[in-house]
């Protein structure tokens, strides 16, 4: 999960689409309100949901490449308030922030599934994502469909969420996505560095904070957020220096 | 059916953006291994034009290739940040492995366009305007197009800069590649291009430079009364 966040999150970078994906990652919530209420699996409600806000992402860019980033931010932002009314309570905290204790078998297998078809397209796909966020135009001529191979890459990105929403809840996934990716942007000097690094930080980032979170009993989302967000401030401040 | 000594036939393209009609009724062709400079004011739709060639906008009217033609396409702006850890090498190798090219096909596409290997280790972002243009170029080339579309290649680039990026254009269209290139440069266009498309609100005129480019139709396309001195000829165009 951790590895598919990395390399999901370092093409967010190139793709400018961090406050898109952050935004997106919050869809899952009104999906988990709606699995609770018709008595479904709620991480099922949370795929359908997220793969359903990438696609509007998706369709709102085709129709203008102005302003989506405003758009995509109110109908997500809506999304989350229709969420939190949607769930309450206990609910509302585990699908926000994650409960990692609670893993099912089932769950786990869905998981490692997804995660793994997840790397499997990012590697293969690698080199027309490099085209097609260089330049859309430049991908066309190249005679990448361009319209599809975006779709994709955005609902990679969805399933990512969708694979950390237990460990991490729809608020944090997000950060898992793009702090490793901004943090690698740093160190990096060139493509497979960043690639790399970023992959490399969110594996860091997770097993780190799970591993607290079971040494001093905390909740496991925030802390791997925390170790996540510590390494972005260090890299920074020896930047800096 | 598109005549086999061409290697672009527009006819009537007109192009909307929402409410906004961006160009009407354009019709023109362009000969295999020759140059069309499009010129005018901003605004006037000469990358909209481009992007409808290629098929990134929906138009009204026809656009045939050539049934031979792979375009390489050198845009003026790109939509990746350029100072992302994004290497020379890591963009020309993506480009190589998926046109199936080898590693000594980058060597030759940088000898081409007049870089050396040295620019493949650094950040684009660290790159000059020109360098980085004939990067891009190098880039479009590994496709190896019989049609290279350059938007605007020498905007924002030091006078020597420039100079070598129209040098490079001009030896690709002496190895027979046909060359549509976007360009503000009218002393240039006069020079280089076969033919020039002018673009503006109200006219569009094509046609051989010297001809078509008249103080009176420049003054009309751009508003405001144009000099054009051609370096080699200190006369204004007559």
């Amino acid at each position: 999960m951790a590895v598919a966040a990395g390399l999901v999150g370092a093409f967010a970078l190139m793709r400018r689409m961090t406050l898109a994906g952050d935004a997106l990652s919050h869809v899952a919530l009104p999906g988990i309100g709606v699995a609770i209420l018709i008595g479904i699996n709620p991480l099922a409600g949370a795929l359908v949901a997220l793969l359903g806000g990438a696609v509007l992402i998706w369709a709102l860019e085709r129709r203008t490449r102005v302003a989506t980033e405003a758009i995509i931010g109110v109908v997500f932002s809506a999304a989350l308030a229709v969420g939190a009314l949607l769930a309450t309570g206990e609910q509302l905290i585990d699908a926000l922030f994650g409960a990692p204790r609670t893993l099912s078998t089932w769950e786990l297998v869905a998981g490692l599934t997804g995660a793994a078809a997840v790397i499997a397209f990012m590697l293969a796909a690698r080199d027309r994502l490099v085209l097609l966020f260089l330049s859309s135009d430049v991908a066309r001529t190249a005679g990448i469909d361009v319209q599809r191979l975006g779709l994709l890459y955005l609902l990679a990105f969805a399933l990512t969420v969708a694979l950390g929403l237990r460990f991490l809840g729809a608020l944090l996934m997000g950060s898992l996505i793009i702090i490793p990716a901004a943090t690698a942007r740093q160190v990096a000097r060139n493509l497979n560095q960043m690639l790399g690094w970023s992959v490399g930080l969110a594996v860091f980032a997770t097993v780190i904070g799970a591993w607290i979170a079971e040494s001093t009993g905390h909740e496991t989302g925030p802390l791997i957020v925390i170790v996540a967000a510590s390494c972005f401030v260090l890299v920074t401040a020896v930047r800096r220096r | 059916m598109i005549l086999p000594a061409n290697a672009l036939e527009v006819e009537h393209l007109s192009v909307r953006l929402g409410d906004v009609e961006i160009l009407r009724d354009l019709s023109f062709s362009v000969p295999k291994g020759s140059s069309l400079a499009v010129i005018g004011p901003n605004g006037s739709g000469k990358t909209i034009l481009f992007r409808a060639l290629i098929g990134a906008v929906p138009h009204e009217g026809t656009v045939r290739w050539a049934p031979d033609a792979r375009i390489g396409y050198v845009p003026q702006r790109l939509d990746l940040e350029r100072n992302l850890p994004v290497t020379g090498d890591d963009l020309l190798r993506a480009r190589a492995r998926l046109a199936a090219a080898q590693s000594s096909d980058i060597e030759r596409v940088l000898s081409r366009v007049g870089l050396t290997r040295e620019i493949l280790g650094k950040g684009i972002g660290t790159l000059s305007g020109g360098q980085f243009q004939r990067l891009l170029i190098a880039f479009a080339l590994l496709g190896d197009p019989t049609v290279l579309l350059l938007d605007e290649p020498t905007a924002g680039i030091d006078e020597p800069g420039q100079e070598r990026v129209t040098e490079t254009v001009r030896r690709l269209q002496e190895d027979g590649v046909t060359v549509l290139m976007i360009s503000h440069e009218l002393s240039v266009v006069v020079r280089w291009a076969t033919n020039v498309l002018c673009l503006s609100r109200e006219h569009t005129y094509y046609g051989i430079p010297r001809q078509v480019l008249t103080p009176e139709v420049l003054e009309q396309v751009y508003g405001e009364p144009v000099a054009l001195y051609v370096h080699d000829d200190p006369r204004p165009i007559s």
